[in-house]
């Protein structure tokens, strides 16, 4: 590919806003200027699928109805632990109005011995599935078969399942987890002994360094303390599931999903069918926070007894189901010990932490470790522990969330013992230029310096100001494509795989495309969430903004000069002098040549000019042979808490999150994801837990109303900064804040919390009765 | 046991006959195909399905479809009239009070009874009022915004 020079803006504006020059390939756009000059991207753009939300008229997975489509349930384990010695689905059968029932039993290829269903690992794992009229005949017909179990002794306790003698839930080496766990890490799950597994000594950015010993004999001060987080589940608003038809030609599968393409990859290679014969189509979906990246075994279910009726089949999980088995953020239990230099240079880092995904791996914490902060040497021993509990998933931020909680506890306690500022201290030792900025210009409109001592608080109710910060890389998915096509009555569509969350990937397409042909995004058509288009991200990870946005706006510019050339040659001209402005095509040297873009489109030589564009590397070249994601987005979350210190009660009163990501596309939707991270930040610091029953192994509020989540009346005041920051990375140079918007806001608060009562709570969810514990009022 | 009722639903009188353990969610949803109407638990917590029955904002998973027999059901598609969008639907658009929308339906069905008696909420109000949705992914201040933006031009 031939290469030019562009300029590009560069750095932070009203910070150190520079130029720089990169190579760009030939068939790529312009580079765009700072937002401020821009007309669509940037700008507080309405979503383009709200009217169809706030009318009722969007479809969601729940909302299909085929015809002829049966309805299925699940049959799931009621014991943690043990073997099913038989299955009698003779009674379910009679139940008029079944079609079919499936019952799971173990590959050939497990090479299992004497019994043909997989051993049950936890409550809630699935056995069957019935497929029936209705909802209510499925589950009728589900109660009526009878299943044995031979149980056996589990263990659900993180620290009990450590014990030598503790009941093992794998005998055997298990698989990594592809969908779950700390970023990049492969975790290796034939390493390590009994429950444990491990230990993981690296994060996304290599394996340990330096000498810890030579680095804590350096130091002048020690923080030395464990940090315990808990589980929670993702809880989307809509559950998981899929509705499937498979027809001897297709298999069509609608799927509340985090990733179409992943999906369709999924079901191709499970029932060994070419993936040209399985289209997963998501057109809205309602949450998913990590937890839907595949067709877990609802997937399969639906397609076998779809197969088998030969009917569509619909199969969405209920909410209880949905917390048993369909993913949870893994606990953590981790040790940290730091040591630094009297003027806050660390001099070692050492951390160990054991955490429980249930059944699957992906417990690590080691990356925030490992990056948030120049030190020489550090070492990260991470161990998996299985116990008899449902699988961990992926969970905003993934792994972060968790090392955050103790890294950033840590750096509090260290700023304490150095009587430094917790902010001096981090710009003394953060080499973050954007975190500096989020630093300042966060303190500036949180009022920092209005900042007591800790425990100085007088009163019964104390107030606490507290502050933390995080990272997140900026992964790229490289196998993005999509396909812009302009029609010649002047429409103008987007198509691919990709899909939109709710965080609003549609708009931000939109806009990009309608910035590029100087359209608004109204005019813009966006069609995704379908594999019969150009495969596009999967929406984890916070990469879908960085990986599909440079494509849709090169496909568009692609076709802009497709379009110009026609007009060109008509206006004997060449395609270079022409450009796209406010629905207008413009000769560039005389102004009063003009046609209107749907005009211009009138006399194409075909009905439509089509181009499909990937994703290429990064300008610059930062592609590594692993993949790409070159350099960290950063942020910091400042909040505070008034903590009641009669009855333990906890309110954050106020949150001021600065972010970053790249160049902003739409400032109304980060504000609102940045607003969703900091409640589900709030939500794991204070409400959040799964509350596990150690004598039956059940999950004991797998529910909406003992599952304490916030509603609105628990909710801050929340102030958003987003630091523009440009790096002349890609066509569009913009970034995703999904994880980030997570990260800090839960160990914010348990600094705030320290600010106000003068002692420290290790451990998450902080209760009442943590709080009314730490102040001697109650004992255990 | 099953039941002939009869319900109108967004104006349009419509009767079935019903299994007496169907619920009203299940009869918009699956017999009305009114799918705008959510389900997001069974606990009834979260919201997801508020409907509004004779005028009055009601968790349509929590109630039978044979209890409904002889009432006036508004959903959220009957919310619009005559393609003109209620200054609520209006407000969650231009406020952004929506990301993923699964819960819009039902919080626009909820704000939507509560305004009617209290034309001029302050901020405390609109959120007391909310307490019964949940919303996952928004943070509810934009949800707020929403009805803040409805209020005030259904007062203009
Ligand atoms: S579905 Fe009715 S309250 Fe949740
Ligand atoms: S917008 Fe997703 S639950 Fe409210």
């Amino acid at each position: 590919m031939e290469k030019r020079k562009e300029i590009f803006p560069f750095g932070i504006p009203g910070h150190n806003l520079s130029e720089i020059e990169r190579e760009i390939p030939n068939d790529e756009p312009p580079a765009w200027p700072v937002n401020d000059q821009l007309k669509e991207v940037g700008k507080r753009v309405n979503r383009i699928d709200a009217r169809a939300k706030v009318t009722g008229e969007a479809k969601y997975t729940s909302d299909m109805k085929l015809s002829g489509m049966l309805y299925a349930k699940f049959l799931r384990s009621n014991i943690p632990h043990g073997s099913i010695t038989s299955i009698d689905t003779s009674e379910a059968e009679k139940v008029p109005g079944v079609h079919g029932i499936h019952i799971i039993t173990k590959n050939k290829e497990d090479g299992m011995v004497g019994n043909e269903y997989p051993e049950i690992k936890y409550v809630g794992q699935p056995i069957a599935g019935v497929a029936a009229e209705s909802l209510s005949i499925a589950k009728d017909a589900v109660a009526m078969i009878k299943i044995e179990y031979d149980p056996k002794s589990f263990v659900i306790d993180l620290e009990e399942a450590m014990l030598p003698d503790a009941p093992l839930v794998f005998k055997e080496p298990i698989q990594r987890q592809e969908d779950g766990g700390d970023v990049g890490v492969v975790h290796d799950g034939s390493k390590g002994q009994g429950n444990l597994r491990g230990p993981t000594t690296s994060s996304f950015y290599g394996g340990p360094r330096g000498d810890l010993e030579k680095g804590f004999a350096e130091a002048d001060v020690m923080v030395e303390n464990t940090y315990r987080t808990q589980v929670h589940t993702h809880m989307p608003l809509e559950t998981h599931g899929v509705v499937i038809d498979w027809k001897p030609e297709e298999m069509l599968v609608y799927a509340s999903t985090q990733n179409t393409a992943g999906v369709r990859n999924e079901l191709a290679n499970y029932f060994e069918l070419p993936k040209s014969q399985v289209r997963v189509i998501c057109d809205f979906m309602g949450g998913g926070f990590g937890a839907k990246h595949s067709a877990g075994s609802f997937g399969p279910m639906a397609a076998i007894l779809s197969k088998k009726t030969k009917r569509p089949v619909w199969l969405m999980i209920d909410r209880k189901e949905e917390h048993l088995a369909e993913g949870n953020r893994p606990s953590s239990i981790q040790t940290l010990k730091i040591g630094a230099k009297r003027d806050g240079t660390l001099t070692a880092i050492q951390q160990k932490s054991h955490g429980t995904a249930g059944v699957a791996l992906g417990a690590g914490v080691g990356r925030i470790a490992q990056i948030l902060y120049d030190c020489p040497n550090f070492k990260t021993e991470q161990y998996d522990v299985l116990t008899h509990a449902g699988p961990g998933a992926a969970w905003r931020a993934p792994g972060n969330v968790q090392g955050a909680f103790g890294v950033e506890q840590a750096i509090d306690e260290l700023a304490e013992k150095l009587k430094m500022d917790p902010l001096a201290l981090r710009d003394k030792i953060d080499k973050s230029e954007v975190r500096k900025v989020e630093r300042s210009r966060g303190a500036e409109l949180f009022g920092w310096s209005n900042r007591k001592p800790a425990g100085s608080a007088s009163g019964i109710i104390k107030k606490g100001m507290g502050v933390a910060q995080s990272c997140w890389p900026r992964f790229v998915t490289l196998n993005s494509s999509i396909e812009v096509r302009i029609l010649n009555d002047g429409s103008v569509e987007v198509r691919g795989s990709v899909q939109d969350i709710g965080t609003g990937t549609k708009t931000i397409l939109a806009q990009v495309v309608a910035e590029e042909l100087g359209l608004k995004t109204t005019d813009i058509t966006v069609r995704i969430g379908d594999t019969l288009f150009p495969d596009g991200p999967g929406s984890g990870g916070s990469v879908v903004t960085q990986s599909i946005t440079p494509p849709a706006r090169n496909a568009a510019y692609e076709a802009k000069m497709k379009l110009f050339n026609q007009i060109a040659t008509k206006w004997e001209t060449e395609a270079s002098k022409l450009e796209a402005v406010d629905g207008f095509i413009i000769h560039k040297d005389d102004r009063s040549k003009k046609i209107p873009f749907k005009e211009a489109l009138r006399g194409m030589r075909t009905s439509q000019i089509s181009v499909t564009a990937s994703r290429s590397n990064d300008y610059g070249g930062f592609q590594q042979p692993w993949g790409l994601a070159y350099g960290d987005l950063g942020s910091v979350q400042f909040a505070e808490v008034s903590v009641n210190t009669n009855t333990g009660f906890v309110k954050v009163d106020r949150v001021v999150a600065a972010h970053s990501c790249g160049r902003p596309l739409n400032m109304s939707q980060l504000e609102s994801q940045v607003n969703g991270g900091v409640i589900q930040g709030i939500s794991y610091a204070l409400y959040e837990n799964r509350v596990m029953d150690k004598g039956t192994g059940h999950f004991m509020n797998a529910n909406v109303d003992q599952y304490k989540v916030p509603y609105s009346m628990e909710i801050p005041e929340i102030e958003v900064i987003i630091v523009e920051e440009y790096g002349a990375l890609s066509s569009t140079d913009a970034y995703g804040i999904g994880e980030p918007a997570n990260i800090a806001t839960a160990v914010a608060i348990a600094n705030a919390v320290y600010n106000a009562i003068g002692v420290r709570i290790y451990e998450i969810p902080i209760t009442p009765a943590s709080i009314l514990k730490a102040l001697n009022k109650i004992y255990e | 046991m099953s039941n002939e009722i009869t319900i109108s639903v967004n104006g349009k009188s419509e009767t079935h006959t019903v299994e007496g353990r169907e619920l009203l969610v299940d009869f918009l949803r699956e017999r009305l195909s009114l799918t705008g109407t959510h389900v997001g638990c069974d606990t009834s917590s979260c919201g997801a399905c508020t409907i509004h029955m004779n005028g009055q904002a009601v968790k349509s998973c929590s109630i039978l479809a044979a209890q409904a027999d002889g009432a006036e059901v508004t959903t959220i598609e009957g919310l619009a009239s005559n393609g003109a969008l209620h200054p609520l639907q209006e407000g969650f658009n231009e406020e952004h009070g929506l990301q993923c929308g699964f819960c819009t339906p039902g919080i626009i069905m909820t704000a939507a009874d509560f305004l009617q008696n209290n034309s001029n909420p302050t901020e405390h109000e609109i959120r007391e009022a909310l307490e019964g949705n949940f919303c996952r992914c928004t943070g509810y201040h934009n949800i707020v915004k929403s009805i803040q933006y409805a209020a005030k031009k259904m007062n203009a």
